[in-house]
């Protein structure tokens, strides 16, 4: 049987990935699918929490995180398309009006 | 044995079902008639309360529902919030949206039916569930303008940093389910001070969940080092989302809040001392936000970003009354969340109904209006006055507490550094009312207010001026909610 240290290295390494992603990448489909990448990471380390303590709770927590991982999606992919109507770019270092 | 008490979640299934109906009703009428929607979803939102009144006390569903004191305070306050931001939003309905009105309504709705979900979380799972449906119709809301280019970029960024850091926030509960072996909160305090008593140490896996955990409600909190998105948000929003943004989805984080850090990390389990002390670290992000929203406040031009960051350091003296942990310091924290309900609805009612009729945010617009309206003139003064703490106002009261609770507790050097900035923000809230009544007559309009946005204004002020002279219902009542955590 694998260890758990090792679910629990692989989860963070996939959660630094995804949180490097969001923070170097300027493109905004990049960014949300580091987003993604982050919420599966911890999916993972759930699940692997799960086993070590056999208990199952963490598998309907995972359900779970999917379908709002789901959500979160949809909604993020409609703003980006409504952003890039109305600019034509899905560059992130574009988007600063807010700045007064 | 698992209990099942459906009886306890009606009001939550009511609001639900309620905001499908507003989306339903707008879908299937020819004749839009937006004042009607609006109306429907007010009425909605006040029978909601009577359910709750009728409905409550008890747990169901295993812990994962917990129908306690501090829930149903909190959700009185998610109630109020919702109410007066759809009251004040009737104009910006008519004229600016002129497509899926009924969405709109329906999505506060459902972002409502979150944050009376997460105020009822006794377990991860369903907070997790709560913070999410809290923030994503909000994402949506945030942008609802869909051709302003400003309100779609205000919900771009909303979202790329909620999104992230409600990854931050699993990443950080799952750390804690991993450690503790469960996702039941109270469970989880008992199987963390087993786990210290046995470790001898937090052990850097236990400090790194609580960091996790901090950074991901800090964002929803706004407390400072997690408040970059806030005035850029607000400031593009509309008014009332902003408005809700800044009551309701603040509210929801501080129970949350709450919920984890209180109820989960710290206190007694079985005779153990169990000291994890994130007092000290959120005293410090504390100290922060109040410096840096007062002072980044003194130089707004807009008021809706001058709103934002005095609300960045609003949610630093509440976190004075929270790092106290006492009966008074929770007390005091609901108390001041139940007031700065009145005082900063108001104020954004006021900037709504400015907007509408002027098309202007800014500050320097303001001037000359008291004598065109004198009415809303002197109610924002009275909104602004709160927020600032002057005495016979609610405001006064409600900072007064959650300073005592801070020095009941030791944290004398917070309450000093808050009564400083306390007095820096007067300037900035004062400026505005020195705008309108004192500065140069500029032709202004006459402002002209639909009646829910009337109704509004005056809900503020009546609850401002009445819990400000009596407080003690609320006060009692707040301080019943602090019996959950065993105070």
């Amino acid at each position: 049987m694998i260890p758990i240290g090792h679910f629990l290295i692989l989860s963070a390494m996939l959660f630094a990935v995804g949180a490097a992603g969001v923070i170097i990448s300027r493109n905004l489909l990049i960014m949300l699918m580091s987003i993604e990448l982050m919420l599966n990471a911890a999916n993972l380390a759930i699940i692997a929490f799960s086993r070590m303590n056999n208990i199952v709770d963490g598998h309907v927590f995972v359900f779970i995180v999917f379908a709002v991982a789901a959500a979160e999606a949809a909604v993020g992919l409609a703003i980006i398309i409504m952003i890039f109507r109305n600019r034509e770019s899905i560059n992130a270092d574009n988007f600063s009006l807010l700045k007064r | 044995m698992p209990d099942y008490n459906l009886r306890l979640i009606i009001p939550e299934i009511f609001l639900f079902l309620w905001a499908l109906f507003i989306i339903a009703f707008d879908l299937g009428t020819k004749r839009k008639n937006p004042k009607l929607i609006g109306y429907l979803t007010m009425g909605g939102i006040a029978a909601t309360a009577v359910l709750l009144y009728l409905y409550h006390g008890g747990i169901s569903f295993n812990n994962m529902f917990k129908s306690d004191p501090l829930a149903l305070f909190f959700k009185v306050i998610f109630l109020g919030s919702a109410f007066m931001a759809v009251g004040s939003s009737f104009d910006i309905i008519a004229q600016k949206i002129k497509n899926h009105r009924g969405e709109f309504f329906g999505l506060v709705l459902f972002s409502t039916v979150g944050m009376m979900f997460l105020a009822s979380a006794g377990e991860l799972i369903s907070l997790y569930i709560g913070l999410e449906l809290t923030t994503i119709p909000l994402f949506i809301l945030a942008a609802y303008y869909k051709d302003d280019r400003i309100s779609v970029e205000a919900g771009l960024k909303y979202l790329v940093i909620g999104a992230f850091s409600s990854a931050i926030l699993l990443y950080g509960l799952s750390l804690l389910y991993g450690l503790s072996g469960t996702t039941d909160i109270v469970m989880m305090k008992i199987n963390l001070a087993l786990l210290y008593l046995n470790t001898n140490g937090i052990g850097w896996a236990l400090l790194m969940a609580i960091v996790m955990v901090l950074a991901g409600i800090g964002f929803k909190l706004a407390l400072v080092p997690f408040h970059m998105w806030a005035p850029d948000v607000y400031q593009g929003a509309p008014t009332p989302i902003t408005a809700l943004l800044s009551v309701g989805s603040k509210a929801a984080g501080v129970v949350a809040f709450m919920r984890i850090f209180i109820d989960g990390l710290y206190g007694f389990a079985d005779a153990v001392m169990f000291p994890l002390d994130w007092g000290n670290i959120v005293a410090v992000l504390a100290a922060a936000a109040m410096i840096l929203g007062n002072i980044s406040a003194l130089r707004q031009k807009n008021i809706k970003r001058m709103l934002a960051y005095s609300s960045i350091a609003q949610i630093g003296y509440v976190m004075v009354g929270m790092v106290a942990v006492s009966e008074l310091g929770v007390g005091s924290v609901g108390y001041y969340m139940f007031i700065y309900l009145f005082a900063n609805m108001g104020a954004f009612a006021v900037a709504t109904i400015f907007n509408d009729n002027t098309g202007s945010d800014s500050i320097a617009s303001y001037a000359g209006l008291s004598k065109s309206s004198p009415m809303i003139s002197a109610f924002m003064a009275i909104f602004l006055l709160s927020l600032a703490g002057i005495p016979p106002l609610a405001g006064f009261a409600a900072k007064f507490f959650v300073f005592a609770a801070g020095i009941q507790a030791g944290y004398t050097w917070l309450v000093i550094l808050a009564l400083l900035t306390a007095v820096v923000s007067l300037y900035y809230y004062a400026n505005v009312i020195k705008m309108m009544y004192f500065a140069p007559d500029n032709p202004t309009i006459k402002l002209n207010t639909p009646l829910s946005a009337n109704i509004v204004l005056i809900i503020g002020v009546a609850g401002l001026i009445i819990f400000g002279v009596y407080p003690e219902p609320i006060l009692n009542f707040a301080l019943d909610t602090a019996r959950v955590f065993g105070f």
